[in-house]
């Protein structure tokens, strides 16, 4: 494969399209699956032949578009528009209406603010392309920055790239991902692994799972351009056993990848070889963490291990190791080929690019969203996710999953970046962001998470084992109106005995939507001690 | 001199069952080495719905790793069981937004209609009820997996209903 072998294929697929007058693209990702997708594919490809249009009208099966609430989406690029919750037996309308245009179809306007307001680079394809088909990648400028690298550019010019590109890693922490990259580099000639974390576990977040589902090859290319960076031979992608449509997706992307030559040995004729294998985690949370993911990789419990040695030194079966997650790598390849300075002009001063978030909870647009960071909590809330439905109030905005805080709706403009999240109490996260209106009792959902991190702390650690059984038993006291205020006092020094010696994130960050809801929600506390049910809890029982 | 087979016993399947040859084929592709544990307990378990106790003994063969070993990665995996499961299943998605839409609701009224708790079994083997940490159906919560079908924004009254439905049929 040469970067002209590359283009012919990107124009032979182009020509290919543009002989159609009209692309019906049907989201076929998980969430709109749920709502009856396939089904209505097959009715819309039966209905073009149906009618004879199967030259004029391409009904293809595209990722995510971002709207779950409203599946299954079904867009005509052609026509401008964007349909909603559309049925199986609209299909006919929707084929008819291709030249006449469509008043009786469900319409979705797409200059809402949902879509207006979202910047999208790691998402840019999903929606857009097909993922079971690698020419539709490479039409859309795909493998362009790997073929690139490998052929034009030295790896310390690729690490350098991402370097100044301020890029950090999305998994949650904000680690800069060009020094992750040079230290690896560093270790010399030696085996090395390049590990893509997939193990999506916090509840309540689902970008990862919609970037591989939509466009899995991106994610191949930044593992391999990473690869050829850091030196490596060999890749995982760890991905959740829960997400067995992404697992197709990414299995059959690897082996088209190989089979054009663009994985596998001496890629482009240059030498460098490199192969990636799916490995399933088997449902434990602890395994986000990068020393119990290098376990399970290698077949053991999922357990951690103290670090130093960082895995960037000592990781997968001792060897030097780069793990990052999914959103990390499909990053990669929009920065080599649009340049460093492009994607350092998006974002803030030291939090660069976008960020991909799932908007759930009590919001009227739930889906998946990439915005700029810098943009504030309360744009996202209210313009993004159109407010708070059925007239309630906004409380609080929950980020960062299990190991994040919430946020109260007082702090609603607070910007979205790693150090302003970090400011009020909790975290940037994976990109998990529940909201909660009036109806949601604080103490109960810092139970529901302690709950969580108590049955998956893996148990080596005592803190995190024992503190977390303790913590969860005086907030089921607290929530069924049994505590007094020496056990709001307990909790708190258990908070921050367990957060300052837990091996790993997850019993150091465990206390953390504790330590937020009595920052910010005392009074709920204070209430539960003082008369049983706090006011939100009397509201609900009625 | 001592093969590795006179400690570990002949790999011998558990019974002339095809589906063990899945299994070995999965051993196999990763060269029989014991990083392959948990994609052969997942091979099994896609194959009979849950390892029992000859499976995991055949697996700890097969690889040549102790069975405390393999029985320690089967239980600390929450996706692996040891129980057979019924004929249909019930997953009731706990994650945040579907906790935050009723998913509480979702399981009371579960426990309400078949007497089971998360991780049981109706007495005729025909419902089971589990929960998942997050089936990553949040724009759609609170949700429920019955069988294969991702049911989003389900009510407890639907639920039940579709349940009934499904056993039924």
């Amino acid at each position: 494969m040469t970067i002209e072998e590359l283009r012919q294929i990107a124009e032979t697929e182009r020509a290919a399209q543009a002989r159609y007058q009209h692309h019906v693209c049907v989201c076929i990702a998980a969430g709109c699956v749920s709502c009856g997708a396939e089904e209505l594919r097959d009715a819309l490809k039966k209905e073009v032949v149906e009618s004879g249009m199967q030259n004029e009208v391409l009904v293809k099966g595209v990722g995510c578009m971002g709207l779950c609430s409203a599946g299954p989406l079904v867009s005509v690029p052609s026509e401008g528009q964007l349909y909603s919750a559309v049925r199986a037996e609209e299909a006919a309308d929707i084929v008819q209406s291709l030249d006449t245009g469509s008043d009786g179809l469900p319409h979705c306007d797409t200059g809402m603010p949902f879509f207006a307001r979202q910047k999208k680079i790691v998402l840019e394809n999903s929606g857009v392309i097909d993922p079971e088909r690698i020419e539709d990648y490479i039409a859309h400028d795909g493998y362009l920055a790997l073929v690139n690298a490998i052929t034009e550019r030295t790896p310390q010019d690729v690490i350098n790239i991402v370097k100044s590109s301020g890029l950090r890693g999305r998994g949650g922490a904000g680690y800069p991902t060009g020094l992750k990259w040079s230290t690896v580099a560093k270790t010399g000639e030696q085996q090395k692994y390049v590990i893509c974390n997939a193990d999506e576990g916090d509840p309540g977040a689902f970008m990862d799972r919609a970037v591989l589902e939509s466009d899995p090859h991106r994610v191949l290319e930044g593992m391999a351009i990473a690869a050829y960076a850091v030196g490596a031979q060999k890749g995982f992608v760890y991905v959740r056993a829960e997400y067995p449509l992404a697992v197709k997706h990414l299995k059959g992307a690897i082996k088209q990848a190989e089979r054009l030559g663009l994985l596998g040995n001496d890629i482009c004729g240059t030498g460098f070889s490199f192969r990636i294998e799916v490995r399933l985690g088997a449902g434990a949370f602890v395994c986000g963490e990068e020393t119990a993911l290098i376990a399970s990789v290698e077949g053991k419990r999922g357990t951690p291990r103290p670090r130093p040695p960082y895995p960037a030194e000592s990781g997968l079966w001792d060897c030097p190791t780069l793990i990052n997650n999914v959103e990390t790598f499909a990053n990669v390849a929009p920065i080599l080929r649009n340049g460093p300075e492009w994607f350092a002009s998006i974002g803030t001063e030291k939090s660069k690019g976008t960020k991909v978030f799932a908007l759930a909870g009590r919001v009227t647009n739930t889906g998946l969203i990439e915005v700029p960071m810098g943009i504030t909590l309360g744009e996202i809330v209210q313009e993004i996710g159109g407010g708070i439905p059925d007239g309630k109030q906004f409380k609080a905005v929950q980020t960062g999953g299990p190991s994040g805080g919430c946020i109260p709706a007082a702090h609603a403009d607070s910007p979205v970046d790693y150090e302003s999240l970090a400011r009020v109490g909790s975290m940037m996260g994976s990109g998990g962001m529940i909201v909660m209106d009036e109806t949601s009792c604080m103490v109960d959902v810092a139970k529901y998470f302690m709950e969580f991190c108590m049955s998956e702390s893996c148990g080596k650690c005592i803190p995190c084992r024992a503190g977390t059984q303790q913590m969860h038993g005086i907030l089921r006291k607290i929530t069924a109106g049994e505590a007094g205020p020496e056990d709001v006092a307990k909790l708190e020094e258990l908070c921050e005995l367990v957060r300052s010696t837990s091996l790993c994130g997850l019993g150091q960050s465990a206390p953390t939507p504790v330590m937020t809801t009595l920052r910010y929600f005392r009074h709920e506390y204070d209430a539960h001690v003082q008369g049983d049910l706090c006011p939100t809890c009397k509201e609900t029982a009625k | 001199m001592y093969s590795m087979d006179t400690f570990f016993g002949l790999a011998q399947a558990p019974s002339d069952d095809k589906r063990w040859k899945i299994v070995e084929a999965t051993a196999r592709r990763h060269g029989k080495e014991a990083h392959a544990l948990i994609e052969t307990l997942h091979t099994v378990q896609e194959c009979f719905g849950y390892l029992d106790e000859a499976a995991l003994r055949y697996v700890a063969v097969i690889l040549r790793v102790p069975l405390s070993r393999v029985y320690g990665a089967a239980t600390f995996y929450h996706f692996f069981t040891l129980k057979p499961k019924g004929k249909h299943t019930c997953v009731v998605c706990t994650g945040t937004a579907c906790y935050i839409k009723g998913a509480p609701a979702l399981l009371s009224a579960l426990e309400k209609r078949y007497g089971i708790k998360p991780g049981q079994t109706t007495e005729d083997n025909q419902l089971s009820v589990l929960t998942a940490r997050c089936v990553g159906s949040c724009g759609l919560a609170p949700a429920a997996v019955l069988d294969s079908a991702v049911l989003g924004k389900i009510a407890p009254e639907q639920l039940v209903d579709r349940i009934e439905r499904g056993i039924g049929s």
